[in-house]
């Protein structure tokens, strides 16, 4: 029983050096008086050296959350709790959300560097006139491949995909709607189908590739192939760039036929308690300087468009992520289709995964 | 006799081997100077200087660790009480008990956490410190009572009813006969509770909020960029530190059970 | 009387808030389809699925595996512990890698069974030849095990430091062999820990989700991942539900087999 009531007090303790600890950490960084923006995004999407200038030049203080999924996100602002200011959504998110009237309309004239943003990367068919968000990094779906095991030849599209000399070395991104994607696109049909029989079509088409399927993965697969796992993988222009830094063998192809094209974007959710900060902050991720510095931490294309004129050449002239105006004209957004749409495509997945063996 | 306990030491030798390869891996990977687990760099401390100048880092950590101490505190103590209760109960209502006891550790911690997310803003508890607390403890109950409730039923009924017999309040009864005999259940639990708490992401995630977070929380969303080898300097630290309060309490629990002993033995002599 | 209704308030009002109020709100759920009408159409669509079918059943049958490697590698570690002189110190350590973050734990499995990883540069030097050990069936069971081995480790381990040496000393003394003395002794004294044991790993095996990708490559998909998948990506809530309630119901199933012959067990 002493033992018990030992632990107990040791525990209690503890407790409260941890709960000291935590006051002393809070108000080191709660100094400037409770003036507090909250930020909700990917985890390691953002230069910490940017909050940090952001909270000097303003004297907010900056509450960075951050999700795992679009997915996971949406569950919770639409559940309210907590008030987010700013939200990095991907497109067919900020679609949903707009759809579920969760977003507040964005007042253009505050948004005073918004003219620095690529007129290609704006008006588009998730957020006509960007009247809700404003695009933060895009990027692409393509097929990366290690040249040790594979000509850079034999992977320019998505049909190649299907040859049997791939058998068990192919890599797939665990997602419903980028491997249909995949599918439609070699038979020829939109991402955004919402034809049964065509679906049913793209399922079949990629039974065939079964055999050459090694593992439907998700980030994982950045570990994968950095360890020459695999051959060939088809996964985002992200993921992909930063599997080459560590990999040298390794290269990312868009193929020419079409693809993929995402956008991560700011918005303000209806909920946010402080705009008048999120307009501050959504202009300050706007300035060159500061979107050309984060672009360089977290990797991804950025859509700005001063910005980009300060990035190292060899970073804004590769083709590998910023692909060549007659690729970037078939790449394809997601729409949001209908839920039921949606439960086909990720039947027809699990059908597809499950019958692989 | 003595073969046998050599061949045992050796099967103990290879389990713990497989137990701690994957952790001694990480910890190689924390010195390396490159920013991927993939092939060592050569040595080198930056993750470490790294993460000391991480003060949200450090942060999160604290959060972690005092969410997971005081929610195992409080969930060994109902769970402990639980199981009394169970114990006393009979046929049908302890059947569905354990298995209402069970539900939580069957649910996938989407469910629970969506679940409970739906349940705290219905109630209006403000998603932050105090709803990850309650959520932390409401799921680890169910694992203190599976590991006190054996030792519960283990304990022999006469050795209470001759406490009761001899005047023991209930109280009494508690604290000197049935607590004691319990305990190593009792801290068993507590254990399997902590590594509940440390372990969990998708509980947290849903019901967390108002810039509160927790290491899982925050190593699971930064995956999407790789996992970070500060995190791997982290967890090496947070290794060693756990290592060293385990090899610290067992010398403190030896030496204070020695001294008890002693003065068990001396009471004995003075009566 | 009245104390023992006060200790037991804590737990109650646990049970009726923590696990009633979820336990009610998925089976609410699982009545309704994506429009949110009532509907029976989850149970009707999941019972004449033959892939939820198929999937419930793999699920089912790698969870009794997992539960069987786990056990065959628990006992032996958990009984030589108890043998040791500062078992209560080893047994913290059996627990403690438990305490370092899964997904690492998984990444640093993926870095160790690579094809240019340690185990088989191990194997090259043995002169075995390397292998592929992702994504296989083995993999994914060794690393399913590898999280569950203190969670079985610990009731067994509770259950034999109960056992009363002056039986075992009895035992012997009446001629049994080792062996005789472990079959007919330990064994059976032991069984409380082992169902207690195959209670906390049968029963989450079946909501798996995380390796199941990142070490099986979704060759193996399990309820779990399934209800994931409902609940995240088509957010199909209804059926998530549903399939949530048929786990609950496999559970209900699993404590029914282990834990009626134990009070059985116990009493005679």
């Amino acid at each position: 029983m002493k033992k018990l009531w030992g632990a107990l007090l040791g525990i209690i303790a503890l407790c409260c050096l941890l709960a000291l600890g935590d006051y002393l950490m809070n108000r080191q960084s709660n100094g400037t008086g409770g003036r507090t923006l909250t930020v909700y995004n990917w985890g390691d999407y953002i230069d910490p050296a940017l909050i940090k200038k952001f909270e000097r030049q303003t004297g907010y203080h900056v509450d960075y959350e951050t999700f795992d999924s679009n997915e996971s996100m949406l569950t919770k602002i639409r559940q309210g709790g907590t008030n987010y200011d700013v939200v990095v959504p991907s497109e067919y998110t900020v679609q949903r959300m707009k759809k579920e009237h969760l977003l507040a309309p964005l007042d253009h004239r505050k948004l005073t560097n918004f003219h620095y943003i690529d007129q290609r990367f704006l008006n588009k068919d998730f957020d006509p006139g960007n009247k809700y968000s404003v695009p933060y990094f895009w990027g692409t779906l393509g097929i990366i491949y290690n040249d040790q095991k594979v000509a850079g030849q034999d992977v320019q599209h998505w049909s190649q995909l299907w040859n049997p000399q791939f058998k068990n070395n192919l890599l797939l991104i665990d997602s419903a709607r980028d491997v249909f994607a995949m599918a439609l696109i070699t038979q020829g049909d939109s991402v955004n189908t919402t034809n049964y029989s065509k679906l049913k079509q793209a399922q079949h088409h990629l039974q065939a590739l079964t055999p050459n399927v090694k593992a439907i993965i998700a980030d994982e697969m950045k570990m994968y192939m950095e360890q020459d796992e695999a051959a060939v993988g088809v996964t985002y222009s992200g993921d992909a760039r930063e599997m080459m830094s560590v990999n040298h063998h390794l290269h990312y192809v868009v193929p020419s036929e079409g693809s993929n094209i995402w956008f991560d974007n700011m918005v303000i959710p209806k909920s946010a308690k402080n705009k008048q900060a999120a307009y501050q902050f959504i202009n300050f991720m706007l300035q060159p300087e500061n979107a050309a510095k984060n672009a360089e931490y977290v990797g991804y294309a950025t859509p700005n468009k001063a910005a980009k004129k300060l990035l190292p050449k060899s970073v804004t002239a590769d083709q590998q992520f910023y692909p060549p105006e007659s690729t970037m004209k078939h790449l394809q957004t997601y729409k949001d289709l209908p839920r039921r749409v949606l439960g086909e495509y990720n039947d027809l997945f699990l059908e597809f995964k499950m019958f692989r063996r | 006799m003595k073969r046998k306990v050599a061949w045992g030491k050796v099967y103990l030798g290879l389990v713990f081997v497989i137990l701690y390869a994957p952790i001694l891996y990480l910890m190689i990977f924390s010195f390396s100077s490159g920013k991927t687990m993939e092939r060592y760099h050569g040595f080198s401390f930056q993750h470490y200087a790294d993460l000391f100048a991480d003060s949200r880092m450090i942060t999160i950590v604290i959060n972690t660790v005092l969410v997971a101490v005081l929610a195992s505190l409080i969930a060994t103590i109902v769970g402990t009480l639980g199981a009394l209760a169970i114990k006393e109960s009979r046929g049908a209502w302890r059947n569905s008990l354990l298995s209402l006891n069970n539900v939580l550790m069957v649910s996938p911690d989407v469910i629970i956490g969506a679940s409970f997310l739906i349940f705290f803003t219905v109630l209006g508890i403000r998603l932050g410190f105090i709803s990850v607390l309650l959520s932390h403890i409401a799921f680890s109950i169910p694992i203190v009572v599976l590991m006190v409730l054996p030792k519960i039923n283990e304990l022999s009924p006469t050795l209470v009813d001759a406490a009761y017999d001899l005047g023991a309040t209930r109280w009494q009864a508690l604290s000197r006969v049935i607590l004691p005999a319990i305990s190593p259940g009792i801290i068993a639990g507590y254990f399997m509770a902590l590594t509940y708490s440390l372990d969990d992401f998708a509980v947290t995630f849903f019901v967390t909020g108002n810039g509160f977070s927790t290491l899982s929380v925050e190593i699971y969303s930064r995956a999407r960029q790789g996992v970070n080898l500060e995190i791997n300097a982290l967890s090496t630290l947070m290794f060693l530190v756990s290592l060293a309060l385990v090899i610290g309490y067992y010398f403190v629990s030896k030496h204070a059970g020695r001294r008890q002993r002693v003065v068990a033995v001396k009471e004995g002599d003075a009566q | 009387m009245r104390q023992k209704a006060l200790f037991i308030v804590p737990y109650a009002l646990w049970i009726v808030l923590f696990v009633i109020a979820p336990l009610a709100l998925i089976f609410y759920q699982s009545f309704f389809d994506l429009n949110s009408h009532f509907t029976l159409a989850n149970y009707q669509d999941y019972l004449t699925s033959a892939t939820y079918l198929k999937m419930t059943l793999n699920s089912v049958w790698y969870a009794a595996l997992i539960t069987v490697v786990t056990l065959v590698i628990s006992y032996p570690t958990a009984y030589v512990l108890t043998q040791l002189e500062n078992r209560q110190f080893w047994l913290l350590i059996v627990i403690l890698p438990t305490w370092i973050n899964l997904l690492l734990k998984t990444y640093a499995f993926i870095g160790l069974f690579s094809r240019t990883g340690s185990v088989n540069q191990f194997l090259q030097f043995m002169g075995l030849g390397s292998h592929q050990l992702l994504f296989t069936d083995a993999s994914f069971m060794f690393v399913a095990a590898y999280i569950e081995i203190p969670f079985m480790v610990l009731p067994i381990f509770n259950a034999l430091i109960e056992i009363n040496p002056s039986l075992l000393n009895a035992s012997k003394d009446l001629g049994a062999t080792s062996w005789q003395t472990f079959r007919r002794i330990v064994l059976p004294l032991s069984m409380p820990g082992v169902k207690a044991g195959i209670q906390a790993v049968f029963i989450p095996s079946l909501s798996l989700f995380m390796i199941t990708r990142l070490i099986g490559g979704n060759r193996v998909i399990t309820l779990g991942t399934a209800i994931e998948e409902h609940f995240l990506t088509t957010q199909n809530w209804g059926m998530g539900s549903t399939i949530g309630v048929v786990l609950i119901l496999a559970m209900f199933i699993v404590m029914f087999i282990t834990g009626d012959s134990r009070e059985k067990g116990g009493r005679h």
